[in-house]
């Protein structure tokens, strides 16, 4: 999709004003969190089992090229086939010519990030093609034409209200009177709009949360059921993927798996969690007759063994975002690409480049929250710290930055200067203060009193105050 | 002897130092009545954390060297700040990876290195403060002394040992304030939001006071209930622990009614 993270503060700024938007993202807030806190409370083991999964993605990461390979191999060996596809385009074309070949009409498709990562819906109707998300919130947003504001919850942005609206606008084949104001009336409206989509499918696309190297299986997690029929039902089943989702065994996956859904949902497990080893077998009541996987690359093999190789273990639970402060005053389409929050604070400028990117590592307050619930222990902040150093050093950050922070260094290295220069400031700060207590004003720094006042300082620094108690003077 | 009065060399913090010097006073109560004698090295300044966060790592490092320097031979290093004893504990080591001689100093003074309510439970035992202070306190945990140093129940435990302190929780506590440093004035619409929640969770908490451990939150926070028109009174910990509250309140005025200035 094409990026506006270069305009991330305009986009927030427009978020923090659409009260729409604000009100959808107060059940961001409280849902998630607390059900998290409580799945963690009922397994005692759980950061136990954090760094037991952290360690499963180290090792991963580290023999990745063995894993690929051994992974490619029992994916042929069970009748499917990879598709290695280093960019985007390599694998849009991989699909289309997939989807040409088979003749392919109408494409089901289940809930993928990666699918929005390479903007395949755009290139499948460019293509002529029928293309339907089939995941509840995908569907609602497909019919609004935007793309997802959260990596598990893609129209988390929006309200019940505005769903029924959209409904009631495109289902125009149902009875106007029908009511729908309640979520299970959404749900059962969609299950009957989409029932209909799954039969007539010719392809059915799906992501996958882990690619299993000594099964060649792709596994997904989800709680509507439409990804087992997207799936099961088409002739032809395409997984897309991206590489760092492998991993060595079923046991490693089932440990992952034990802190994903709790992290995510706070749920043990996700309603369905589905395997999928090649196409059907004759021995098989039912699966599709081709089963393809499209590995994609897309700027991740340059991670490997860098700074940014530790943001490879993350298993796209959203934990992250559903604890960010951020993501919560602006919501997820403020970030202005595929990846919102801390995640993609880290992930996108890898992915689209800092230049473009730059707000995302910088719109952080480093309050940790995010590092302190991934249950793939992933030291987000430290590495939003690590773009700002890029940044920092190719120039790219703002002028009026960069020079107040060398007028500010300049001093605080001196600490001589340093002492004379606060004494001074504080002694006219704090007699310019000294009435009011305070400033609602203050010309070098609006950004702060234009929303608060700006406590005046006491007037004396505690170091010329505390050479005066040494001396033997009074306080 | 080291252990029996242990000398600790107080890092002030650059807001303190210039802000609130009666914060770093109320430190050295605290220190001499927990059996320490305190010095102030007058070559500090600041932790280095604004270059640090901006990704100026070679400010970042002449200034973790200037610390590190100061504080050479303390038996402890206290800081009245979680944000900056975290700087000095947790990333002034990797800061020297390239140097082997000075990430040992580095993590010598880690080592050395405590937020200031915790090295008052946690290395000098202390349970109970001389503090007459009264009143109905909220506290909010601020984020690197919470998640980085383990900073939460230490304070409270200090607090409620004062007989006239009432301690009513906020709800989100542990939720960033939206200060984040410089991020306040990058991002001020999105400091502004966030602020704005915190400030509503303390106005719904009933105190009369707030406390927490770190200026720079205090101040913002302060900020923001004094523009609503709050008459809540906003202090760092430290004060109320001393039992040295003279002072007006942050960004109140020294007597009589506040009059806005402008400046």
């Amino acid at each position: 999709m094409q990026s506006t993270s270069h305009a991330f503060k305009d986009n927030a700024r427009a978020a923090l004003a659409n009260q729409t938007l604000q009100k959808a993202m107060r059940h961001v807030k409280t849902g998630f969190i607390d059900k998290r806190a409580k799945a963690r409370a009922r397994l005692p083991e759980f950061d136990a089992l954090r760094d037991v999964a952290r360690d499963i993605k180290n090792h991963t990461l580290a023999n990745l090229d063995f894993y690929l390979e051994r992974y490619e191999e029992k994916v042929i060996a069970s009748g499917g086939q990879v598709h290695w596809a280093p960019t985007a385009e390599d694998a849009v074309k991989a699909v289309l010519d997939i989807c040409r070949r088979v003749d392919a009409r109408v494409v089901t498709k289940g809930k993928s990030m990666i699918s929005e990562e390479i903007a395949l819906n755009q290139a499948m109707e460019r293509a002529g093609l029928d293309v339907v998300e089939t995941d509840l919130g995908e569907y609602i947003i497909q019919l609004r034409k935007e793309p997802p504001s959260h990596i598990i919850a893609p129209a988390v942005h929006l309200t019940k209200e505005q769903v029924e609206a959209d409904f009631r606008h495109h289902h125009r084949e149902l009875p106007p009177e029908r009511a729908l104001g309640e979520p299970v009336q959404l749900v059962a409206e969609a299950r009957q709009m989409l029932r209909r989509r799954f039969l007539e499918a010719d392809v059915g696309i799906t992501g996958a949360n882990f690619l299993v190297a000594e099964t060649g299986t792709s596994i997904i997690v989800t709680n509507e059921g439409n990804g087992d029929l997207t799936q099961t039902l088409p002739r032809v089943h395409i997984v897309v993927a991206s590489l760092e989702k492998v991993v060595p065994t079923l046991e490693d996956v089932s440990t992952i798996l034990r802190v994903l859904a709790r992290s995510a949902t706070g749920q043990e497990f996700s309603s369905y969690t589905t395997f999928s080893t090649g196409p059907r077998r004759p021995e098989d009541p039912d699966g599709p007759e081709e089963y393809h996987v499209i590995l994609l690359d897309n700027g991740r093999s340059n991670m490997l063994g860098g700074q940014f190789q530790d943001m490879l273990r993350c298993i796209r639970c959203g934990a992250c975002m559903n604890h960010c402060p951020v993501y919560h005053a602006v919501g997820g389409h403020a970030y202005g690409w595929v990846y919102p929050g801390p995640m993609g604070a880290v992930l996108t400028p890898n992915l689209i480049g800092v230049d473009e990117a730059g707000h995302l590592p910088n719109a952080s307050t480093f309050c940790g929250r995010c590092e302190a619930v991934c249950p793939m222990r992933i030291p987000l902040p430290k590495m939003m710290r690590h773009w700002r150093e890029r940044e920092f050093e190719r120039h790219l950050t703002p002028a009026t930055v960069r020079s107040g922070l060398a007028l500010w260094a300049f001093f605080a290295r001196r600490p001589k200067l340093y002492r004379f220069a606060t004494g001074l400031q504080a002694r006219l700060l704090g007699r310019l203060g000294r009435a009011a207590g305070r400033f609602d004003a203050l010309p070098f720094a609006r950004g702060w009193t234009r929303h608060r006042d700006f406590p005046a300082p006491e007037g004396r620094t505690f170091q010329q105050l505390w050479a005066e108690r040494q001396k033997g003077g009074r306080r | 002897m080291a252990e029996e009065r242990p000398r600790v060399g107080l890092f002030v913090t650059c807001l303190v130092d210039m802000m609130r010097p009666s914060v770093g006073f109320a430190a050295v109560k605290l220190l001499e009545d927990a059996g320490c004698s305190v010095e102030v090295p007058e070559a500090q300044t600041c932790c280095g954390q604004p270059a640090y966060n901006s990704g100026d790592r070679a400010d970042a490092r002449a200034l973790a060297e200037q610390t590190i320097r100061a504080f050479e031979g303390f038996d402890y290093v206290v800081a009245p700040s979680g944000s900056c004893a975290a700087m000095l504990k947790e990333h002034y080591p990797a800061l020297f990876d390239a140097d082997p001689a000075l990430k040992a100093k580095a993590e010598d003074l880690a080592g050395r290195t405590w937020e200031l309510t915790a090295f008052l439970t946690d290395a000098r035992g202390m349970t109970a403060v001389n503090s007459d202070f009264s009143g109905k306190i909220t506290y909010h945990d601020s984020c690197s002394g919470l998640r980085e140093l383990g900073v939460k129940a230490q304070p409270r435990r200090l607090l409620q040992s004062i007989p006239g302190v009432e301690l009513t929780e906020m709800t989100e506590a542990e939720v960033c304030c939206g200060f984040g440093g410089t991020f306040c004035v990058k991002y001020p619409e999105i400091s502004n939001k966030i602020v704005t929640a915190k400030a509503d969770f303390i106005l719904a908490s009933g105190a009369d006071t707030l406390l927490a451990g770190d200026l720079g939150c205090l101040m913002n926070m302060a900020g923001k209930l004094q523009r609503r028109g709050s008459a809540i009174q906003v202090r760092h910990v430290a004060e109320v622990l001393a039992g040295m509250t003279d002072q007006p309140a942050i960004g109140e005025p020294s007597g009589g009614e506040p009059a806005r200035r402008r400046a």
